[in-house]
């Protein structure tokens, strides 16, 4: 029987048969932050369980805290509260955790990868839908709700049932300016926000073979906005090379055993998936979303849908919404969407390759005088790294705010929030109503394109742009 | 776990596709550590205007809900944010069951949990279901075990669930308690891998 990557990581993992064609999966790695764990430590608490792989589970602050000033303090009272719950949680259950004052915290799907606990083959889950990021590994990295996470923590296990498997292939050599952000925009726009629901996909092809770790993060980390259950890479040489020698990463004899082990983690030559779906990477452009679902996007070269167009038939009454939400009209070009707040940061784009993109474009400019624009790095590994190679100064001299590491206005739930009305280009992975705070309009973009629209003041096409490097 | 059986309850649609969790229940209410009290936080941002008088045109807020306990909603009902809180602010708020053509995974997975029952109906029974909605006020029962849904008029339809999510919703079944039970399972599992990967 030939078998797909997933299903090889699946079986490994079942240990055995649940109730009524479930199976019950063993979990490697558990990974934990402060807004969807509190209820499950508290059902543990009142269950008198206890959390059975302290060794397997690790823990963040990232999703509420502030990224400026000293973070030690949060003045937000009920943030400060869910910070010290975990901590508590974190002290009374035996969980490390990466505090404030770590230099290893960060965004929990940052900081995985980095300290070298995402490893090629293993099951990892997170109270988070971004944790199919992990699976750029090889990994099987899903997000599931707080009462999986107390399950886990209990049992180490999780009772689920085996979804269908999608093959996406992206063809062809990723054109200059075109990146990894853009590949899964162009593959949510095609396939819609519920196009992979049930499956696991399976990234490959020229396009993904080319990608550094970080730039695969970056298409496994989207994988939820088109409804699969999670997102996988092969691991490879690219993978190895990414791996070998940080903390958690195995060393020596193990090094080569495992290395050895991963290698055979690939789908068989002819195994089969329930779905595929090929893209020509070569001929894409750099995407821009204009509405308030991330498969709502258009290349950068196109303009805003009509709905009353015949393309726009099935779904006229969203996109009627998603334009009033977004004050766009039918037709207007890409290009001629003006916007008033940059942010850079997020799961998706925040690692050193992403800061790397952003400051080499705004290297030698200042931004426009209409825009207010911010860099929050992933962690403090990655602050720090940045800071060595002086990005940080390249964004300060062109006028973006540098910040401290954490989820920020991705999400909005700390102050790190656009007013009403404000439009962002956003590296982040969510476009929702209101996801930057009430009434925000967001536009999903690359670190790049972000860094072109800051300066510009509008959105533009990065092929065309005038690097001063 | 809560259980579910059957359940008659008055029915409210929300005509819209992909409603993702973050219009369920808006980032700010995220920050509590508890799992109740979210029912006036749902769809905080649709159903108040900026000054939180609720906004008249919002569905929900139209006088023939009232006390409503199934929502009738479109596809792909709540994708995006894993956050369980959204399933517990529909629960706090009163639904028992949701009917739509299409859910999001976790978010489906998050229901059973809380006994919340999703109902997945082909497009022409919900298409029937609004024209029901668009004569007044109605209710609908839900029969999980008869895998059912019919109103009074004469309506029926059959749905699919997965076996075992039927019967934890059924049983209300502590899943916790259950996997606990194969202990014996688990750390041999943990043995074997461990012994796997030093050998390999």
């Amino acid at each position: 029987m030939k078998r797909t990557m997933f299903e090889k990581i699946w079986q490994r993992h079942a240990v055995c048969a649940g109730p009524e064609g479930s199976s019950i999966v063993y979990i490697d790695l558990h990974l934990v932050h402060e807004v969807t764990s509190p209820q499950a430590f508290e059902g543990l608490r009142l269950a008198k369980r206890r959390v059975r792989r302290p060794d397997r589970t690790f823990a963040t602050l990232d999703h509420n805290i502030p990224t400026n000033g000293n973070r030690m303090v949060i003045s937000d009272a009920l943030a400060r509260t869910q910070v010290e719950t975990l901590r508590d949680n974190c002290s009374q259950f035996g969980v490390p955790l990466f505090d404030l004052d770590s230099p290893d915290q960060g965004i929990v799907h940052v900081i995985g990868p980095e300290l070298g606990l995402t490893q090629p083959g293993s099951t990892i889950v997170c109270g988070d839908s971004h944790t199919s990021t992990h699976g750029a590994f090889g990994a099987l990295a899903f997000g599931i709700g707080t009462s999986e996470v107390e399950h886990v923590l209990a049992t180490q296990c999780l009772v689920l049932k085996k979804p269908r498997t999608m093959q996406v292939l992206f063809h062809g050599k990723l054109p200059a300016g075109v990146t990894a952000k853009d590949l899964i925009l162009a593959l949510i726009a095609q396939i819609g926000t519920d196009g992979a629901t049930g499956h696991v996909i399976e990234y490959a092809g020229d396009a993904i073979r080319g990608l550094s770790m970080e730039a695969r993060m970056t298409v496994c980390n989207m994988s939820i906005e088109a409804g699969a259950r999670a997102g996988m890479i092969a691991p490879d040489q690219t993978t190895f090379d990414y791996l070998r020698g940080r903390r958690f990463a195995p060393e020596g004899a193990e090094w080569r055993r495992a290395q050895t082990e991963w290698s055979t983690l690939t789908t068989d030559r002819s195994a089969t998936f329930d779905k595929t779906v090929e893209i020509d990477a070569s001929r894409l452009a750099p995407f821009v979303t204009w509405g308030t679902n991330p498969g709502m996007a258009a290349p950068v070269t196109g303009e805003v849908p009509d709905p009353e167009s015949d393309q726009a038939k099935s779904d006229r009454g969203s996109i009627q919404r998603a334009l009033e939400y977004m004050n766009l009209r039918p037709h207007t070009r890409i290009t001629d969407i003006a916007v008033d707040r940059v942010f850079i940061g997020s799961c998706t784009n925040s690692r050193l390759e992403d800061l790397r993109a952003a400051a080499r474009v705004i290297k030698g400019y200042k931004i426009s005088k209409n825009v207010r624009a911010m860099v929050v790095p992933g962690s403090q590994q990655v602050k720090h790294a940045a800071e060595h190679e002086g990005l940080h100064r390249i964004f300060e001299d062109a006028g973006f705010e540098w910040r401290e590491s954490g989820c920020s206005m991705c999400l909005g739930m700390n102050s790190d929030r656009l007013n009403a009305g404000e439009r962002c280009a956003s590296t982040s992975n969510r476009n929702f109503e209101g996801r930057q705070g009430a009434g925000s309009r967001t536009h999903l973009v690359s670190p790049a394109m972000a860094a072109a629209a800051a300066v510009a003041g509008h959105f533009v096409d990065i092929r065309k742009w005038q690097y001063k490097d | 776990m809560q259980s579910f059986t059957v359940h008659t309850g008055i029915a409210a649609l929300l005509d819209r596709d992909n409603v993702d969790t973050d219009q369920i229940i808006p980032k700010q209410f995220l920050k509590r550590t508890e799992r109740t009290g979210y029912g006036e936080c749902l769809f905080f941002d649709w159903r108040f205007d900026r000054e939180g008088k609720p906004d008249p045109a919002f569905p929900l807020n139209e006088p023939q809900y009232k006390g409503a306990s199934i929502l009738i909603a479109g596809k792909n009902f709540g994708c995006g944010s894993s956050r369980e809180h959204a399933v517990w602010a529909l629960r706090d708020y009163g639904f028992r069951a949701v009917i739509a053509p299409s859910f999001a995974d976790i978010f489906s997975s998050n229901c059973v949990k809380n006994g919340v029952l999703t109902v997945v109906l082909r497009p022409s029974e919900i298409a029937t279901l609004k024209k029901r909605d668009a004569a007044g006020r109605f209710q609908l029962t839900v029969d999980l075990q008869k895998r059912e849904v019919s109103a009074r008029d004469g309506f029926s339809a059959g749905f699919e669930i997965d076996a075992f999510r039927r019967t934890s919703l059924l049983d209300g079944l502590d899943e916790i308690g259950m996997t606990l039970r194969h202990e014996a399972e688990i750390s041999a599992y943990e043995k074997r891998a461990h012994k796997a990967r030093a050998a390999s």
